[in-house]
């Protein structure tokens, strides 16, 4: 197995109910962009969850392997498992606003975990969060540590929470929908931070999105969910021209483009969801409702 | 004319500056709009977020009265209207608006919700208004007797559309209403909008900050920036040569579906 994180086979459902992943396999290399892309339900971020151990206490992993770095994590204690996750990995957020605790100062909120979890001595994690604060072009650190969450505008709230996702040097990022919550000039100077902040790093990146346009910025390969089921792993460029399955070609349809007006914004197609929800149902009497 | 806007100003208190005694300072929000919206028109109002296109759409509507300045709906200045002349209008201008989880009555069923406007305006014979709007936005007519949490996004959009328009109004307001949406879901609530206001005649301005999205529907655009409209022109004009520069660039911002795009 290559790459930095391999997930083979996970499914996750409901305790005592239905499947919310069937059988997710991917691979994630180190310095390398994997998007997860499909509509709302669809389980994006619940494989983001499942890697970082943070699943509604309401889902189960039912079966597979997650490795991290050639380490299966579910093959550890949940506490040797959180201390690894821990000190490997770290999330970026979707929404700036409610991730950030409205209480306290910047600072300290970049800090903490450097500090509680990771053992760095104080003066150590505050120059370090300086120091990433000015790498992701926030203008005087200074002051803006010691400012509340309230007095920054959305962008600059991302701003300081992809510095916080960094300041560890994790080898594995996840990135929930980074940019959903901002217009799109916002949209553009953070996803070019995020690309930038990535290839300097050298970190892996999950990147859960529902824009396809997006994909095609920042990602190097990505897989299609419909239903909790992969239903197209694939590098970015073959993916956009050339998708494989009906269902990656009718969401590709379904994206509306100003270059194209008349030829996007196609829904997609009674016959498509049929072919995927064949495909779902042929999957559960396989494997059962696990 | 629908509408004529002539140097429409509007500001409100900052209540984040607000000394403990007096009153707050206030922040202009829009600062002298001036443009028109002919009978059957459908006009997109972009821009950032900030630029008060949403203060806009809500002092079109009198839900914010104007500082300054002038808003004729259809020959009627309602500008300064006060609330008990505007109550007769508000039939004819409806709104949809951005988030349908927050904008429907989770305590309500679709049909009461879809309902409630309509007996407020002394319609006759609600329910076989409500089953009427229910077929117009292609829900089946037993989501009279659901609750919004039982719905998909899309579809709990489509309520808020069926709601507007049950009340037959000549104007409706659509703010951001599809930016919380799939793409699918997406496509359908915009062909749906766009056949609506073709089958019953309506004026639509529909605000948003994607332009792709404003492309496939409107036939007029206004751009706007910190509260000032910086381009206005007729959609396949401002698409092919966009004057302002701050129209250019919201253009290079989108993210198009191409990987040979150059974007950054």
């Amino acid at each position: 197995m290559s790459g930095y994180l391999n997930i083979r086979n996970l499914s996750v459902s409901l305790r005592g109910g239905g499947p919310i992943l069937r059988s997710v396999t991917l691979d994630v290399a180190a310095g390398q962009v994997h998007g997860l892309v499909g509509e709302s339900g669809a389980g994006k971020s619940m494989i983001g969850k499942a890697v970082l151990g943070t699943l509604p206490r309401a889902l189960q992993i039912t079966a597979g392997e997650i490795w991290l770095d050639g380490q299966d994590l579910l093959k550890l204690s949940p506490g040797q498992r959180r201390h690894r996750i821990g000190a490997t990995t770290a999330l970026i957020p979707q929404d700036p606003l409610t991730a950030l605790n409205p209480s306290r100062r910047i600072g300290p909120q970049i800090t903490r975990r450097l500090v509680d979890i990771l053992g760095w001595t104080k003066a150590a994690a505050e120059a370090r969060a300086l120091e990433l604060l000015a790498e992701v072009d926030i203008p005087d650190p200074r002051r803006v540590m010691r400012t509340y969450p309230h007095e920054l505008s959305g962008g600059m709230r991302q701003r300081i929470l992809i510095a916080s996702a960094f300041a560890a040097e994790p080898k594995l990022i996840i990135a929930d929908e980074p940019t959903t919550a901002l217009d799109v000039t916002v949209q553009k100077q953070i996803l070019r931070l995020i690309a930038e902040m990535q290839a300097r790093h050298g970190t892996a990146l999950l990147f859960v999105t529902h824009d396809l346009g997006v994909v095609s910025k920042v990602c190097d390969s990505l897989s299609v969910l419909y239903a909790g089921k992969i239903v197209e792993n694939a590098r970015m460029r073959r993916f956009f021209m050339h998708p494989i399955h009906p269902y990656s070609a009718a969401l590709l349809a379904a994206t509306p483009t100003y270059t194209n007006p008349q030829g996007s914004l196609m829904p997609v197609p009674e016959s498509v969801i049929e072919t995927v929800e064949q495909e779902v149902t042929a999957h559960d009497r396989r494997w059962g409702r696990r | 004319m629908m509408y004529q806007i002539r140097d429409l100003h509007l500001s409100l208190p900052d209540m984040t500056r607000k000394p403990l005694l007096g009153p707050a300072p206030r922040i202009n929000i829009l600062n002298g709009l001036s443009f028109d919206v002919p009978q059957g028109a459908v006009l997109g109002i972009v821009g950032g977020s900030g630029s008060g296109k949403s203060t806009l759409g809500r002092a079109m509507l009198r839900l914010l009265e104007p500082t300054s300045g002038s808003i004729t709906f259809d020959g009627i200045d309602i500008t300064h209207q006060r609330e008990a002349e505007l109550r007769s209008m508000r039939r004819r201008f409806q709104m949809i608006f951005q988030d349908p989880m927050s904008s429907l009555n989770p305590r309500r069923r679709v049909g009461g919700i879809i309902a409630g406007p309509l007996k407020l305006h002394g319609f006759d014979n609600p329910r076989a208004r409500v089953d009427e709007a229910l077929d117009m936005v292609g829900l089946p007519r037993s989501f009279a007797s659901r609750y919004p949490h039982e719905l998909s996004g899309g579809q709990r959009q489509r309520v808020g559309i069926a709601r507007a328009i049950a009340l037959r109004p000549d104007f409706i307001l659509a703010d951001e209403i599809v930016s919380g949406l799939d793409v699918s879901s997406q496509a359908q609530v915009l062909n749906l909008l766009e056949e609506l206001v073709r089958e019953l005649g309506l004026t639509l301005a529909f605000i948003s900050h994607d332009l792709s999205v404003i492309r496939r529907l409107c036939s007029r655009i206004v751009v706007l920036h910190q509260g000032k409209i910086v381009e206005e022109a007729e959609t396949a004009a401002l698409f092919d040569a966009p004057q302002a520069e701050y129209t250019r660039e919201l253009m290079r911002a989108i993210p198009l579906p191409d990987p040979d795009q150059v974007w950054i």
